[in-house]
């Protein structure tokens, strides 16, 4: 059997315009990636079985759009420093380390019981999403091109304009302020 | 802990977090953490979520 492709992307559609928004940060470029992943899906001869299949497949395709428009973007700008986004670190240092540098009481990291039952749910995803877009825009943006586009660092380097050392602090930044937020509305409540 | 997932660590860097994490239990529940975050991107990024 073939899915009804028009109808499918009709439901997906609202999807894949929040996962694109999520990475680009931008309603008009998100908008456009959407739209030539849309027009390549309905080129495309392959078949699908089901819809999860169809939406992985998706998916791919529309994270290479993404992938391509962050590449023009660091064409035609310069993608500034990300110096504004540091303004928090310290704060967030403050709350979760004392001056020895250990984790502060409140703030150590728990033990997160059971992902794989948490991924089945769609609200664990509601709070994951919520999460990444709470993050620095240009913090999120370098996070999200290695661990959602799956890109290496190198490559993040060349399109950012910034050095491997910078990228590791950033993406550590990233990683600290994501598991804080998942475990503060998710892994310590009622989530579990 | 976060650059383990970037870069391949120096035998030293390895066995001073091996022993870092053996002492301190924030921190091997951070590493662990590290894991899960990375599976659920992948697995966001992916589309397969319900």
């Amino acid at each position: 059997m073939d899915l009804d492709r028009q109808r499918e992307l009709n439901a997906l559609r609202p999807d894949l315009l929040r996962f694109a928004r999520l990475q680009l940060r931008d309603a008009g470029a998100a908008e456009d990636a959407v739209q030539e992943t849309l027009l390549a899906a309905l080129t495309g001869s392959q078949r699908f079985e089901s819809r999860s299949s169809y939406k992985t497949w998706l998916n791919s395709i529309l994270r290479n759009k993404i992938i391509d428009t962050i590449r023009r973007q660091s064409r035609e700008q310069s993608v500034s420093s990300l110096a504004d986004d540091e303004a928090g670190d310290d704060l967030l240092d403050d709350a979760l380390f004392d001056r020895g540098g250990h984790w502060q009481d409140s703030a150590k990291p728990g033990r997160w019981a059971d992902p794989e039952a948490s991924f089945e749910q769609q609200q664990f995803w509601k709070v994951f999403e919520a999460c990444l877009d709470h993050l620095p825009a240009k913090t999120a943006r370098v996070f999200m091109m290695r661990e959602i586009l799956g890109l290496e660092t190198e490559e993040i380097c060349k399109e950012t304009g910034i050095s491997s050392s910078n990228c590791w602090v950033v993406l550590h930044r990233a990683r600290l302020g994501l598991r804080t937020c998942l475990e503060t509305n998710w892994f310590a409540g009622a989530g579990t | 802990m976060s650059q383990e997932q970037d870069r391949s660590l120096t035998l030293a860097e390895r066995l001073g977090l091996r022993l870092h994490v053996l002492i301190c239990t924030g921190c091997s529940n951070y590493r662990r953490q590290m894991g899960i975050l990375r599976a659920a991107c992948r697995r966001f990024g992916s589309g397969g979520t319900p």
